[in-house]
């Protein structure tokens, strides 16, 4: 176990360099600057010059690859091309919006998936139905127009919540929260129904395992089939696409964030793509990275509890 | 229909059986109709750039089918030319993640070792990378590019493809015609072609659609942010956008662009489903689609006479169906048997003869598509058939308890060994945890399980067949049962490890007087511990007698041809006999005698009619007409 959590620990390492060198090599090996962009294209070839050497874009870019990890590892993520903003500060500020979002949706993923699909493996019927259609839509239905539908109904015809823009948790708990339900529930649709599937699926499977029979034959009351040896054998597939519906999150997010102006790291990383601002872009991306990581580990650290082979050997 | 298209491995049985289903046939031509897209400017209406400011925001109508935009641009026409460049999208997208995943795929399973290793590494890390940020980057890096967008998609998303790629390509590189095709000389290459990727086939065209549908979600997502072609070039998540600008007052605009996004994914998600159904053949009864729940009990019980003497369990005319996707499928038909206090009854017969069927209906256990449809169960004088989920459950382990075939599954991985059984002993009587800790290790000191404290802290996994075998006993015996049924309970083990569960089972029914119904196909089982045999083939008991006179000789030729075919009975260096044909299955039972056509007694009258189970002596009976025949046979 603690092993496996090491693993992963070890893996992140080459795994942030992977992203960061990616990101590196691309934009040395394409034409076109930072100092084109800033000064746009009627700048001189002087002014270019002179800007490019002020930037340090006239050193090899495995150089500069190498000045920008050794800021990164001191907390120092360069600073916004076009704002002139330090990287590491403006994540900071923007961090709080993005978890509001993320963490929320993560949670009623699981948790309004994982009751959804047990009710429906356990009843069957006409929930079972529901949920295989409404996991279809899940799907197939962007999450962005889903997003609009939502605004377009609880926000302009109903008036019930705002249509966009973010409060701070810290200013105001009730506007906080008002700001980010129509968000996360845009953004956990997907995940609702993906969960609700894979559990719905996951416990009609397990209802029909030897165990549960031999269990049952053997006197067990169904109160305990169900919910202790049921629910526990069916987790370890729930959980697996848990995290898979939360990484997805992280995309998601960039695209409501968008969607509700609310001013979090999706938006940044939008704005910074549409800037041509690289080390926003790269800051965005170690913070993605390391959720990544965080949700890796904390999916096997799952696996462990929930699967004695794992926690044993 | 990128899949068409882009999969090298395409092959026409795939498409044929898709076409088949009405799921494929609606799926396919939604498709053919997006892929019409890529004629969009033969086929739309109006050119999609014309702005015409009298008419903005209209509603569909007779020359605008889908309305106008908010520059009374023609929808319709806008939707054309954005899906175009949707499946321009979608196409490079696959193209990339093919080019990746299958060449990638194949050599990891087919070469294995250190290539392997390294291309799962490298997987595992890829599976890690937050895709969004990487399509960010590419699109600042490349200006806006969706097609590099779509290119890195296709590539970073390819590591799901080439793991099932690789593991298709591993378990046909096992498989004996391939290792025989290789000592024949067939070079890699040539294997390669000739056996794996026609393998993959199904597999890569599911995961392609798969795929496709991500991809066109990420490419309108992208164009909705604004990170594609600038406008006015129409796309279909540009559309949504202009859609948001116009939400409330012609929330209408939202429809067109969004349901035709909704549709494709749903229509290639569809596809994809559809394509692993008909290639991957599911191994489980219901055919791998989800059957309705039956009925547990029967409509209407056919009246049955009442048992003469009084068994502890008594089986009458019980018959057992099950809902099949091709319909109601008899399993069993017209069982019956007695057992007393005491006795062991063995229920032998191949697989697919229903003895197991037969066993789970007793207990009321049958599969959530199985029900009884006629006949009775009598326990103790109570009625099983009919009897309420509440009087079945306060039975089951106290009166009736099960143990079943394969020991290693019956047990719940994921609790240990004393909390199981600590867990049956409390659900039968009320007792403190302290006496129900005492209590299973009495019981596992019973069934003779060594170190049973240590053996308690174990999980299932870490405990032997037999070990395993012998815990279920425990459990099975934790509410002093006085029927227990056991579903083969050696065939998974060893063979001395089966003598000594037999012996197990052998001491603890003399010292305790439970009647045991014994499941088996094994004839060394039923000479060593039962005192009455019940034969059934096809769902039919077909001849029953106390064990000994079975032995002695049987009065039906298919006990007689199961114990030639039987390794314990042959002599030495003599072939054995096994029966030419296997039990036919439910629906293709033949009317009349059903083993008639693997009969060597067979004779014209087998087929005239039902035979029934004849009563011979008091405890014999027999199904077949021509036992004279069988005696006079050496």
């Amino acid at each position: 176990m603690l092993r496996l959590i090491g693993h992963r620990i070890a893996m992140s390492i080459p795994l942030l360099l992977i992203v960061s060198l990616i990101v590196f090599a691309l934009e040395a090996l394409v034409p076109g600057d930072a100092a084109r962009t800033i000064l746009g294209e009627n700048a001189t070839a002087q002014s270019l010059a002179a800007l490019r050497d002020q930037l340090g874009l006239n050193d090899p870019w495995t150089v500069r690859y190498g000045d920008w990890l050794a800021g990164a590892f001191h907390g120092d993520l360069g600073t916004s091309i076009i704002s002139g903003v330090d990287v590491s500060s403006s994540l900071s500020t923007r961090l709080g919006v993005t978890l509001s979002l993320l963490i929320p949706s993560m949670l009623l993923s699981a948790v309004a998936g994982i009751a959804l699909g047990f009710a429906s493996a356990v009843r069957g019927g006409v929930l079972g139905r529901f949920i295989d259609v409404v996991s279809l839509l899940g799907f197939a239905l962007p999450g962005f127009w889903v997003a609009l539908i939502l605004v377009a109904f609880f926000a302009v015809q109903l008036d019930l919540l705002p249509a966009t823009g973010y409060q701070e948790l810290t200013v105001s708990p009730g506007g906080w929260l008002k700001s980010i339900i129509l968000p996360v529930l845009a953004l956990s649709l997907h995940g609702i129904t993906a969960v609700a599937k894979q559990t719905r699926d996951s416990v009609m499977e397990v209802l029909e395992a030897d165990y549960v029979k031999f269990l049952r034959a053997n006197g067990v009351s169904e109160r305990s089939v169900r919910y202790r040896h049921v629910l526990r054998n069916a987790a370890i597939p729930v959980v697996t696409s848990l995290g898979l519906v939360s990484v997805g999150m992280l995309g998601g997010a960039v695209f409501i964030e968008n969607v509700f102006v609310l001013p979090g790291l999706g938006s940044l990383a939008t704005q910074a793509t549409l800037d041509h601002d690289v080390p926003v872009i790269l800051g965005v991306g170690v913070f993605f990275t390391l959720s990544v990581i965080v949700i890796n580990l904390l999916i096997d650290i799952a696996y462990g509890l929930l699967n004695p082979k794992v926690r044993v050997s | 229909m990128t899949t068409a298209t882009e999969s090298p491995a395409k092959k026409r049985g795939i498409v044929r059986s898709v076409l088949a289903t009405w799921r494929g046939r609606i799926t396919v031509g939604f498709l053919l109709l997006f892929v019409c897209c890529l004629a969009a400017p033969l086929l739309a209406p109006a050119d999609p750039l014309h702005q015409d400011l009298r008419h903005i925001l209209e509603l569909p109508s007779g020359s605008h089918w889908l309305g106008t935009d908010s520059l009374g641009r023609d929808v319709l026409s806008r939707l054309l030319y954005g899906g175009r460049s949707s499946i321009v999208g979608i196409l490079e997208g696959v193209a990339a993640h093919l080019v990746v995943a299958v060449p990638l795929g194949v050599a990891a399973g087919y070469l294995g070792g250190r290539f392997d290793r390294y291309a799962m590494r490298a997987a595992d890390i890829v599976m890690s990378v937050p895709t969004i940020v990487i399509l960010l980057a590419i699109l600042t890096i490349f200006n806006r590019s969706i097609a590099a967008a779509m290119i890195t998609l296709g590539a970073l998303g390819a590591s799901g493809m080439m793991r099932i790629v690789r593991g298709t390509a591993m378990t046909v590189r096992q498989e004996l015609y391939v290792s025989a095709a290789e000592l024949l000389g067939l070079s890699r290459t040539q294997i390669i072609f000739r056996h794996i990727l026609p393998r993959c086939r199904g597999v890569i065209i599911v995961q392609t659609s798969l795929f496709a549908a991500i991809a066109i979600g990420i490419q309108t997502g992208l164009t909705f942010l604004g990170l594609g072609p600038p406008p006015p070039a129409a796309t279909w998540g540009g559309m949504v956008n202009e859609a948001a600008t116009t939400l409330t007052t012609a929330p209408w605009l939202l429809v067109p662009a969004g349901g035709v996004i909704a549709l494709t994914v749903l229509a290639l998600g569809i596809l994809g489903d559809t394509v692993r159904d008909v290639t991957a053949q599911s191994h489980t009864s219901s055919g791998g689609l989800r059957v309705k729940p039956a009925k547990r009990r029967p409509e209407a019980p056919a009246p049955t006479a009442a048992p003469e003497r009084r068994a502890l369990l008594s089986v009458r005319d019980l018959s057992v169906s099950f809902l099949t996707p091709r319909g109601e499928a008899e399993v069993l038909t017209g069982v019956g048997f007695d057992l007393d206090a005491g006795q062991t009854l063995g229920l032998v017969g191949e697989s697919g003869s229903g003895k197991s069927v037969t066993a789970r209906a007793v207990l009321g256990l049958l599969e959530a598509n199985g029900r009884v449809t006629a006949g009775s169960v009598v326990f103790d004088g109570q009625e099983l058939t009919r009897a309420s989920r509440k009087e079945l459950a306060a039975l089951r382990g106290t009166r009736i308890a099960l143990i079943s075939q394969e020991p290693m599954v019956a047990l719940d991985p994921s609790f240990r060994i004393g909390a199981q059984l600590t867990e049956i002993v409390r659900s039968h009587t009320k007792m403190s945890r302290r006496d129900a800790r005492r209590r299973v290790l009495e019981l596992m000191e019973l069934v003779e399980l060594p170190d049973p404290e240590e053996m308690a802290r174990r999980y299932p996994f870490q405990i032997s067949g037999g070990m395993a075998q012998r815990v279920a006993i425990a459990a099975a015996l934790a509410g002093s049962p006085d029927l227990l049924i056991a579903d083969e309970p050696t065939t998974a083990l060893d063979v001395t490890v089966q003598a000594e569960i037999l012996a197990l089972l052998r001491r603890i029914q003399r010292e305790t007087g439970m009647a045991v119904l014994l499941v088996t196909h094994d004839w060394g089982v039923v000479a060593d511990i039962c005192t009455h045999v019940a034969v059934m083939y096809a769902g039919q008991v077909v001849e029953s007698a106390p064990v000994e006179q079975v032995f002695g000789a049987s009065v039906h030729p298919y006990t007689s041809a199961l114990m030639a075919a039987s390794p314990d009975s042959a002599a030495r260096r003599t072939p054995i006999d096994a029966i030419a044909g296997t039990v036919p299955p439910p629906g293709s039972r033949l009317d009349g005698c059903r083993f008639r056509d693997r009969c060597a007694l067979a004779a014209a009258d087998c087929a005239d009619k039902d035979i029934p189970l004849l009563q011979l002596t008091e405890e014999r009976a027999s199904r077949c007409i021509h036992t004279e025949l069988l005696q006079v046979r050496p």
